[in-house]
């Protein structure tokens, strides 16, 4: 009961700084739209994504089709309704698998120190000496193109980050007395990291995850539109921009709306992060 | 500080050990046989083993990874099994491509990103900061290959004014640089300007405006000076992952740089070259951080002084920092 109403102060205290930055509440309320957009794409889109129109390829917007028709005639706006669930489910998993395992490293490095520390340390060396969008780009070609792949692959390709940033923070936790307290009464290690070094590490790390999903779709729409993501008819942003690429000419605004999508979401993640990183600094705090 | 060096680069040796031995195991596991590749869906499984015996596929993971180190020792980076060229002939000839792509994107990017942070840094809180950061903002949250195809939408065909494609004459650098340059300067805008303004706030800055300098040297000569390692580190890890990452953009304005030939050669699974391609791009990495950090410990008198006493904890600690800027880039 203690613990918990400590956490819900905690969480009031940060939305307490967060709400003082308007863009950043305008910002979560972006996201929780597109959020809601992807969950009820089956019911807000007009159209079924791959529902084609052969008399109206690449017709301009009308009152049933209010952002157009693509080349093979489909609803543009019902494609980008579906394809929320797509880039979202990129940003959002490629980054839970990369904060898990980075969450993992981190605070076991962190913990124990010495030879485990050293090891895994020369391991992310190895890891982030190859740039980080080539490995995604080799692994998600390596293992195949597909949604899944692509969210594997991201996330396996952005794990050092976090790992490094967990275990500079469970560097600072480790010797806080709840730690040494819970260790005189004999809690196991694994007790002692994931109830007490995990939850008051974890700070740092809400600043990075939340901007992590923001570039995860950027790149997941990158690796799309390279051909390394979605597969058709499915729809994708990155990938849309791709099929758009053909009547690029005559037809620009089909790869423009797509585009637009992305850009919003990965905006709304990083205003959100900024504000995140303003509530949480101790400096800033008045 | 020659020590420092050496010690950095021995540092090297283990990390590119392992990740060509990373990648060799990450080959191992791709689907898809690179001499059905070679041979064709037609050819029979014969012929199919027998080139398999003679590329030396069958080996053992250890025997073929013990060749591959011998033939990089020697100078030798295998034969691609597409082109059947050497891959480092290959590579180096592409290599020009991206290192004037990357070139001249960072140094656009500079030019554009450093003006503008501390155009918003020195006007805090104003409404032309909070226009120019959120303009960075938006420049980051851009797909690149998005904004390449706008610029090509607009430059070449609208208005026709430069080339979409190739990069016979140098108007077809243009907008590959330019879409290249449009992310990375709006980084290096967000880095100076956080940076000026945390040393903004440092009482030596208080110091300088009390001896009655004007703002203009306060700004110039005292902030930006003190500001400039972390956007240097940036900069720097900007250009090495760029040289990995130009792929999208060199598809798009089809240059032949390293990036497009290592994405052909993953979708032909011509492993010799996936396998010396990421090695040696990422060896490019690695020595551009390396030399960001000891123009660091040359310039700077306070990393300087760390590495006189020549103590090895620090200089660790000190290739941590630009890695921590590599991952924040």
């Amino acid at each position: 009961m203690e613990n918990r109403r400590k956490k819900q102060s905690r969480l009031r205290d940060i939305w307490r700084q967060l709400k003082k930055s308007k863009l950043s509440v305008v910002a979560l309320i972006v996201l929780c739209l597109i959020i809601l957009v992807a969950i009820l794409a089956p019911v807000l889109a007009p159209y079924h994504y791959a529902q084609q129109n052969a008399k109206l390829k690449n017709a301009p917007p009308s009152a049933q089709h209010l952002l157009g028709n693509d080349r093979l005639g489909r609803d543009i706006l019902s494609r980008l309704i579906w394809g929320s669930r797509q880039s979202l489910q990129m940003g959002v998993l490629a980054v839970a698998i990369a904060a898990v395992v980075g969450i993992l490293i981190g605070s076991v490095a962190g913990y124990y120190g010495g030879w485990v520390d050293n090891l895994s340390m020369r391991l992310l060396d190895i890891y982030q000496a190859i740039p980080m969008f080539l490995l995604s780009v080799s692994l998600a070609a390596i293992m195949g193109p597909s949604l899944k792949n692509a969210i594997i692959a991201l996330g396996v390709g952005t794990v050092p980050g976090y790992a490094r940033i967990m275990r500079a923070s469970v560097l600072t936790v480790r010797e806080k007395e709840y730690v040494e307290a819970s260790r005189a009464i004999n809690a196991s290690n694994a007790r002692i990291i994931f109830k007490h070094i995990v939850p008051n590490a974890i700070g740092p790390l809400i600043v990075q995850i939340t901007m992590g999903v923001g570039s995860c779709i950027l790149a997941g729409s990158a690796l799309s539109y390279i051909g390394l993501g979605a597969q058709p008819p499915i729809p994708e942003w990155g990938a849309m921009i791709a099929d758009a690429r053909g009547v690029m000419r005559q037809y620009p605004t089909h790869a423009l709306y797509p585009g637009i999508c992305v850009m919003i979401s990965v905006l709304a993640c990083n205003l959100l992060g900024d504000g995140l990183r303003d509530a949480l600094d101790p400096r800033l705090k008045n | 500080m020659l020590r420092y060096i050496i010690k950095r680069l021995l540092l090297l040796i283990p990390v590119l050990l392992g990740i060509s031995l990373v990648v060799l195991i990450l080959i191992d596991f791709t689907p898809g046989d690179p001499a059905r590749m070679m041979l064709g869906a037609q050819a029979s499984q014969e012929q199919v083993d027998a080139l398999r015996e003679e590329l030396g596929l069958n080996d053992p993971l250890p025997v073929r990874y013990g060749r591959f180190l011998w033939g990089v020792v020697n100078g030798d980076f295998g034969t691609s099994l597409m082109t059947k060229r050497p891959v480092i002939d290959e590579m180096l000839e592409r290599f020009p491509y991206t290192l004037t792509l990357v070139t001249i994107g960072t140094i656009f990017s500079v030019f554009l990103g450093i003006p503008i942070g501390i155009y918003a840094a020195t006007r805090r809180h104003t409404w032309k900061d909070n226009a120019a950061i959120f303009f960075a903002l938006i420049a980051v949250s851009m797909p690149s290959f998005w904004f390449a195809l706008l610029l090509i939408r607009f430059f070449a065909v609208q208005l026709d004014w430069l080339p979409y494609a190739g990069v016979e004459t140098w108007r077809g650098w243009v907008l590959p640089c330019g879409a290249m340059a449009l992310g990375i300067s709006a980084l290096i805008a967000r880095q100076v300007r956080s940076d000026m303004l945390e040393v903004l706030r440092q009482d030596y800055i208080t110091t300088a405006r009390a001896k009655g300098l004007s703002e203009q040297k306060v700004t110039y000569r005292h902030a930006l000076k003190n500001a400039m390692i972390p956007v240097i580190m940036v900069i720097g890890g900007v250009f090495g992952s760029s040289l990995g990452g130009s792929l999208i953009t060199e598809m798009i304005f089809s240059i032949p740089g390293l990036g497009q030939y290592i994405m052909t050669a993953l979708n032909n699974r011509d492993y010799p070259v996936i396998q010396s391609g990421i090695l040696i791009i990422s060896t490019m990495f690695a020595i551009i951080i390396l030399i960001v950090d000891v123009i660091f410990a040359l310039v700077d008198p306070r990393i300087r002084s760390q590495y006189t006493k020549a103590k090895r904890k620090e200089g660790k600690q000190h290739g941590k920092q630009t890695e921590e800027a590599v991952e924040a880039a």
